[in-house]
């Protein structure tokens, strides 16, 4: 078994520089990787792109980061929940690169799986496609879409083990299992770590090879973005 | 002339049997609501859940358990949970059987704008972009005049373009609607609307062919 714990997240953030491109998993705020960003604000590394689906809300997430402008570019798929980010992208402080989501899966899956680029119909004939390269398949326009390239992966999980195998709960999983091993280093936070041969190699979705670095999490919020519930009958 | 949950109730009679259902955000999502209970139908969310089932009751709220509109929801039995990228090979990969989405504006030749407005805040597209480039049944939910009275079927798409030649079919407040490559055609027309009204709120070429029924809700 190789053994990818560490001990905590100042360990598990050890290399991240200012200038540096991070993958942060996540859906709106589930299954971020709460513990990661409360480091990344800690240490104060600026001038940093974040490929994440979201940008977190004021007073969470990356939101965090934002506040402390320690963001100098967003690849987004969807970023409307936040007035900070709103205030620096119109003021221009924040570089923004809009992406559709499922494109912005598929360029994390495809830095994984060692595809360079890869065609899409999403996008075709808008905007997103302007000065990428087209092509015509069966009678279909596609768009080709370059693989991310990144430093770090912050991802989260529910349980991992010490070989660094993930499982994830919910739709909190979205994001993270196309963010491993999608950079040089993937860094994964879960909310129990336990000994290798405690998870059943069945029902394992991230196999340890795409993760360096696996950490026992704390504190995690959880923050509801949209609490909906119905009455009882 | 319908109100939203109208429009979600002529929709939802689109929904067949055996579908597997994307709903966007807005009057697509109230859809589900209106789905006949004898028929087998699953809901797909992008951010990775088949077989979303309603809001959940109060203290019973998961975190970790969410839809696209990040509001909190349930599973129903022989649901499933995936990432992000298999999400999108669900929809990129015409494995589900109809999409159903809002609008600011649709052409004649199909087009969409739904994400875009120049001069104000952009959010982004989410998986629009994604869901409209690829779906092989995609029904717009709207109404057919924006809040100036200003007709939202147009020839030409004004706004940034989410998707091309895409639409299949409209439902609004005043009609259901057929995108064929002659324009916009009247199939049925909403409770006591005329033909005429709905000319006049349309931009678009609007072919009408004989007798224009009235929905049955």
């Amino acid at each position: 078994m190789i053994k990818k714990t560490v001990p905590n997240v100042e360990e598990a953030l050890k290399g991240v520089a200012n200038g540096m491109t991070f993958m942060l998993g996540g859906f709106g705020l589930c299954g971020i990787p709460e513990n990661a960003i409360a480091e990344l604000v800690k240490l104060g590394v600026k001038d940093i792109t974040c490929i994440s689906n979201n940008a977190g809300v004021d007073d969470f997430g990356l939101g965090l980061l934002l506040h402390n402008k320690q963001i100098k570019k967003m690849v987004s798929s969807y970023v409307g929940e936040n007035d900070e980010f709103e205030r620096q992208m119109l003021s221009g402080e924040l570089e923004v690169e809009l992406t559709p989501q499922g494109t912005l899966a598929e360029k994390c899956r495809a830095a994984q799986a060692g595809f360079p680029a890869f065609y899409t119909p999403a996008g075709y004939g808008t905007e997103v496609a302007e000065g990428k390269e087209t092509r015509e398949f069966d009678g279909k326009m596609y768009v080709l879409e370059p693989a991310f390239k990144a430093d770090f992966s912050f991802v989260k999980a529910w349980k991992g083990d010490e070989a660094g195998n993930l499982i994830f709960k919910g739709t909190a999983r979205n994001f993270n299992p196309c963010m491993c091993g999608a950079a040089k280093i993937t860094v994964a936070e879960v909310e129990e770590l336990l000994p290798a041969g405690s998870l059943d190699p069945n029902e394992i979705h991230i196999p340890g090879i795409f993760v360096q670095r696996i950490f026992q999490g704390e504190h995690y919020e959880k923050r509801i973005e949209q609490r909906t519930v119905r009455a009882k009958a | 002339m319908l109100d939203k949950n109208g429009i979600a109730q002529r929709i939802a009679k689109e929904v067949k049997d055996g579908y597997y259902v994307n709903l966007g955000i807005g009057i697509p999502t109230l859809v589900a609501n209106f789905v006949r209970e004898d028929i087998s139908v699953e809901f797909q969310s992008e951010n990775g859940v088949l077989g979303m089932g309603p809001f959940p009751f109060e203290g019973e709220e998961d975190a970790d358990i969410i839809n696209a509109g990040k509001q909190t929801i349930t599973t129903l039995p022989g649901a499933s949970f995936f990432d992000s990228a298999l999400s999108f090979g669900m929809i990129r990969g015409q494995h589900v059987d109809l999409t159903i989405l809002g609008a600011m504006e649709v052409a004649e030749n199909g087009d969409i704008a739904n994400w875009k407005i120049p001069g104000k805040m952009v959010k982004g597209m989410g998986g629009a972009m994604d869901l409209v480039a690829s779906a092989e049944n995609i029904i717009v939910a709207m109404m057919h005049t924006n809040k100036a009275g200003k007709s939202k079927l147009l020839k030409r798409c004004t706004l940034p373009l989410t998707g091309v030649g895409c639409v299949k079919k409209i439902v609004t407040n005043l009609a259901v609607l057929e995108v064929t490559p002659d324009g916009f055609k009247l199939l049925e027309r909403a409770p006591g609307i005329s033909t005429q009204e709905i000319e006049r709120a349309t931009e678009g070429n609007l072919i009408i062919e004989g007798n224009i029924p009235e929905m049955v809700l």
